[in-house]
């Protein structure tokens, strides 16, 4: 049932371009290629938020030195993804490990303060960096460079790239957190004293699944970068910290594709009601509203409880 | 007589102004099982704190095997063989039985910082669980929802637990806890089981129990040891008589 579903969502999404281009309308390529990089984004988040427990409020900052990683290279003349995308992945992991490494040792509220400030801390930096455009931001003079015949440039070569990223991403998200690795790290969010005391070193597992969370957000980041074609710190800034933790709340916290559903439906919304208004961010609001209260567990805990099954090893 | 397996020595703590352990010291044989006892304050829950690494002392030192385990954390002393059990029910409530005790095999089975193979399929790790749930008399509801048991069958995952770590030293604070008499009796008979094998420090304020289970008792009062020997000879202690002023020690 699960396996069924998947394989009909992966066949729908590729249909998808090919269905635009044949009633024209390849701007929604482009508009779909950005719901899945927001939801590789959003399901890193998830990762730690939703399985790990980990509350943080500064995820931007990964994704934003994922990007950023893309476009000052970009600047330095190097083009091709075989680098510059691994080292968005590397840097942004990295950096996600040192301000892991100081956040972790503290709990609750202290935690998304921290977190948060980290990512402010970063924001600021890439404002200061004037080299890379500082306030204004960079442009990318191009798409990065693949290679083996595989163009980036043209919309619908970049959405398949990017699928295969997102879809291989989310796979290897569900084979970690089914692993023992996933198993310690859902039991952590439980009931940590008892993992403590049963003689799992919590602290550093805790580490590990931040720095995974980090590099996927990096990689994201790689991919928003070459999407718009722009970086700024606007991608740093602690209200896309807000976007993703909504995201995930929205499309269920906790839930593998909690983090997917989230992206797409917050996107649509942006896309339909800022049509009609520049204040679309009230109507988003007032859905917000109605999953925080009618549904906790957001729109893939809806549809679990329709379908009769409950999320793997939830509490 | 043969090197404690566990010795603690002058042991000390204070909250503000209460000394809640007041130069403890306390010796526990391999294969004993040695009762804590004393009235409630006494501090029995402080000192386990301490014991397993929860809680710092302010002085003294633990020994365990001979090794000072003082400046260790919870995990580290885990994995060197000293598990603790909670006074109030500690385990995975989302999870079932047999889940819950293979997260515990799985903190001895060498690194979890793996990625790929589903647990549910290490099979080795879940046929240890199942002897384990048999041990402890879960074998019937191994596939129910821990957090949906029974208080008295949480208790016995409780102790499960603890003992899946396969530590040597077992700190088991209050497994009795608010159990009825006949559950009671199943958790009672599931620690007798370990003389010999294990090694218990057991609080415990069921008083029958303790004297039915316990090779040697101490007694804890305002953070202190008063007495510590043979069952015997800490009932008939006068200090302990006063310490449990109005309470009758079975005779």
């Amino acid at each position: 049932m699960r396996r069924a579903l998947t394989i009909i969502g992966l066949a729908l999404l590729v249909a998808f371009p090919l269905a635009a281009k044949h009633w024209d309308q390849l701007f929604y390529v482009s508009f779909a290629s950005r719901v899945l990089i927001y939801a590789l984004a959003a399901s890193s988040l998830n990762l730690i938020l939703g399985y790990g427990g980990m509350v943080g409020f500064g995820h931007a900052a990964f994704l934003g030195t994922g990007a950023y990683t893309v476009a000052i290279l970009m600047t330095e003349g190097v083009s091709s993804a075989w680098v510059s995308w691994p080292l968005a992945v590397l840097i942004s992991a990295l950096f996600a490990l040192a301000i892991g490494a100081v956040s972790l040792r503290t709990r609750g509220v202290y935690f998304i303060m921290i977190t948060l400030a980290f990512a402010q801390m970063t924001y600021y930096l890439f404002i200061s960096m004037r080299a890379y455009g500082g306030e204004d931001g960079l442009n990318l003079a191009q798409r990065s460079e693949l290679g083996f015949g595989l163009d980036l440039a043209s919309d619908l070569g970049f959405y398949y790239t990017v699928l295969a990223i997102v879809a291989s991403s989310l796979y290897l998200m569900r084979r970690l957190l089914q692993a023992r690795f996933g198993q310690v790290i859902q039991a952590i969010r439980q009931n940590e004293t008892r993992m403590e005391a049963i003689g799992f070193p919590t602290y550093w597992y805790k580490l590990i699944c931040f720095t995974i969370a980090g590099g996927a957000a990096g990689l994201s980041g790689a991919l928003l970068a070459n999407q718009s074609g722009f970086v700024s710190p606007n991608l740093l800034q602690w209200t896309q910290s807000g976007t993703l933790m909504v995201m995930v709340i929205l499309g269920g916290v906790g839930y593998l594709w909690g983090g997917a559903l989230g992206a797409l439906v917050f996107l649509l919304l942006e896309e339909v009601l800022s049509g009609y208004t520049i204040h679309w961010q009230l109507g988003l609001g007032c859905v917000l509203l109605g999953v925080v209260l009618f549904a906790r567990q957001g729109i893939a805990g809806m549809l679990a409880a329709l379908a009769g099954q409950r999320s793997f090893e939830r509490g | 007589m043969a090197e404690p397996l566990l010795r603690v020595e002058r042991l000390q703590k204070h909250f503000g102004g209460v000394l809640a352990t007041n130069r403890v010291d306390l010796s526990i044989a391999p294969g004993e099982i040695h009762a804590l006892i004393g009235p409630n304050g006494a501090g029995k829950t402080t000192l386990i704190h301490q014991l397993s690494g929860a809680l710092k002392p302010d002085a003294g030192s633990i020994f365990f095997e001979g090794r000072d385990v003082t400046r260790l954390s919870l995990h580290e002393r885990v994995q060197l063989g000293m598990a603790r059990s909670y006074q109030i029910t500690s385990i995975f409530r989302g999870a079932n039985v047999l889940h819950n005790l293979a997260l515990a095999v799985l903190a001895r089975r060498g690194s979890s910082v793996r990625f790929w193979q589903p647990l549910t399929q290490e099979r080795s790790l879940f046929e240890e669980a199942r002897t384990l749930a048999a041990e402890v008399g879960l074998s019937a509801r191994e596939q129910v929802v821990a957090g949906t048991l029974a208080h008295g069958e949480q208790r016995q995952l409780e102790v499960g637990l603890t003992l899946a770590t396969g530590a040597r030293l077992l700190l088991l604070d209050e497994p009795l806890a608010g159990l009825g008499p006949e559950e009671s009796r199943r958790v009672v008979a599931l620690i007798a089981a370990f003389k010999g094998a294990r090694t218990v420090l057991l609080v415990e304020h069921d008083m029958d129990a303790v004297f039915r289970l316990a090779d040697a008792v101490s007694v804890l009062d305002s953070g202190r040891v008063i007495a510590s020997g043979t069952p015997q000879s800490i009932r008939d202690n006068a200090d302990v008589k006063r310490a449990y002023l109005g309470e009758d020690l079975p005779a």
